[in-house]
């Protein structure tokens, strides 16, 4: 089954470019997408911009917005996402807890739709 | 169900195995429930005449899988999830294994599974709690609407959205690994002390107590605790809910609430008190103490005191102090300053009290000011335990315990104005 890890983040709490914490984080990254990819579970994954290069489109009574910045202005944006596809919720969430930003922002795991004839 | 079929007795004691076999063959709890509905209604009506069989759990889970397999058949033309179910299912083992004498061994640890599952994280506890009284105690989803006060259409949907959810995130009902065995088996705990809570002091009914949902806890405790016997905090929860319940009978009389100090220990039921302290007994062999025994070891000495008078205070204000350094909470805090109170004096156990006034959650908590108003009135600060209980009664949501309150409050005026100091009156219910 494909699970979505959407990763929020919280621009104030990542480590500084350049410091040994940036570093030793992105290590870890490194080091975490090598295992799910290694065990065979890794479908795709990306890294998002930052929030503030977000824009954001809305379509209401045949009139389209535009606004600059993320579809909601939280604490915790959007940073990134995995696709994996395991056995069940238990396995997505034990990837979930080695991925870095747990530990000050959030993981949201979501099965995907699985659309017939797809 | 009662009736001369002894299918009563055995549904108790056999539905959450009987689920727990259907969840493992067949991986669907809509369909497993369903089937085992279906068993237990042609056991009533065959075993009444036929008589019990030799073994009525494998005849039951033999029935029940016949069933599941009927059900299908009929649906196979619906959908592929349905013909992949089909097709696991004729893979099951053939019937003859299963139909020995005596029950598997293997099936404990399939109930323990099936409460895991049903107590999973990712489930809110709600539903959590929902899933636990169907799944594992086989109430109907009427029973448990009615317990919780809402309706059973609102619990229809409830219990429908978490098997929802269970089948399209893939919740597994299965075996976790070892490493997360014991905090999934901490959440079947905090599920269950939920439902004992409900039944003991309820939030939502005009009742004080709700016997069918402290039954349940009950019976829940003691299957936990059967099933993992040598965890600690287990037969702390077993002993604790038993130790509580026990008191059941002199909690209320006459609709009103009746406090620890007034309870009639004659109503104590003994045999449930002995119960909750052998699990206490074997909660200590385990060496590894947690909350549950702390709290399971204050009611015990609650239990055991032969006289309200003769409570053994200062050791309760030690397993409070214990608890506090624990879970830190207010409400610890604020049964630990009635201790004191009874150790010490009410002066000190009212100081401790003032200090928790700023803290979340006491403003709108009777007990708090109920409590403030019994210290003050030891104090003899009438006037203004009056008012403690009058604030006390706007917070208040249950009859029972509101006509305790209003029975205090009438006594303090009373008191107030015969001008005799309270701590020398002794009252007269």
């Amino acid at each position: 089954m494909k699970y979505m890890l959407l990763c929020y983040t919280v621009p104030d709490e990542v480590p500084t470019p350049g410091t040994p914490e940036q570093a030793a984080e992105a290590e870890e990254w490194f080091a975490f997408t090598n295992a799910v990819a290694q065990a065979g579970a890794l479908v795709n994954s990306d890294p998002l911009q930052g929030a503030e290069t977000a824009t954001t489109i809305r379509l209401r009574d045949g009139e389209t917005t535009i606004t600059d910045g993320p579809y909601l202005e939280t604490k915790e944006v959007l940073g990134g996402y995995y696709v994996l596809d395991v056995d069940n919720i238990d396995v997505a969430l034990e990837w979930a807890a080695k991925i870095p930003l747990v530990r000050y922002g959030s993981v949201e795991v979501r099965p995907l739709l699985d659309l017939p004839g797809s | 169900m009662r009736d001369g079929s002894g299918v009563g007795e055995i549904f108790r004691d056999r539905w959450p195995r009987l689920i727990s076999v259907l969840v493992r063959d067949f991986g669907d709890l809509d369909l497993a429930e369903e089937a085992a509905q279906e068993a237990f209604l042609e056991a009533a009506a065959r075993w009444g005449e036929d008589g019990q069989p030799r073994s009525p759990e494998a005849w039951l889970v033999t029935t029940a899988r016949r069933k599941a397999i009927d059900r299908i058949r009929r649906n196979k033309l619906a959908t592929e999830h349905l013909k992949t179910l089909a097709d696991a299912a004729e893979r099951l083992p053939a019937t003859a294994s299963i139909d020995e004498d005596g029950p598997t061994p293997e099936l404990v640890d399939e109930q323990l599974v099936v409460l895991l599952g049903c107590c999973h994280p990712a489930l809110s506890h709600e539903a959590q709690v929902a899933l636990t009284l169907r799944i594992v105690g086989g109430l109907s989803t009427e029973q448990i609407a009615r317990a919780f006060l809402v309706s059973p259409s609102t619990m229809g949907r409830r219990l429908s959205r978490a098997k929802s959810k269970i089948r399209s995130a893939r919740i597994p009902f299965s075996a976790p690994d070892q490493s997360t065995l014991v905090t999934r088996i901490g959440a079947v705990r905090h599920v269950i002390y939920l439902i004992f809570s409900e039944g003991h002091a309820s939030t939502v009914s005009t009742q004080l107590v709700r016997g069918d949902l402290c039954d349940e806890a009950v019976w829940l405790a003691e299957l936990l605790a059967k099933l993992v016997p040598d965890e600690a905090e287990v037969r702390g929860l077993a002993a604790l809910v038993l130790l509580i319940d026990a008191r059941r009978a002199s909690r209320v009389i006459d609709g009103a609430e009746v406090l620890l100090a007034d309870q009639d220990r004659a109503l104590w039921d003994r045999p449930v008190i002995e119960r909750g302290l052998a699990h206490l007994g074997a909660a200590h062999a385990q060496r590894s103490l947690g909350p549950f025994q702390l709290q399971a070891a204050i009611a015990s000495l609650h239990a055991t005191a032969p006289t309200f008078e003769e409570t053994d205070w200062s050791t309760i204000v030690g397993l409070y102090d214990a608890l506090l350094r624990r879970e830190p909470s207010s409400v610890v805090a604020l049964n630990r300053a009635v201790a004191v109170s009874y150790a010490t004096g009410a002066e000190a156990g009212l100081a401790l009290v003032e200090a928790l006034s700023e803290d979340e959650g006491m403003a709108n908590y009777p007990y708090f000011h109920s409590t403030r108003a019994e210290l003050l009135a030891r104090s003899d600060r009438l006037p203004e335990a009056v008012n403690a209980f009058e604030t006390a009664m706007g917070s208040c949501t249950n009859e029972a315990q509101m006509q305790h309150l209003k029975r205090r409050h009438r006594c303090l005026i009373s008191c107030h104005h015969s001008e005799i100091p309270y701590s020398e009156m002794r009252e007269t219910p």
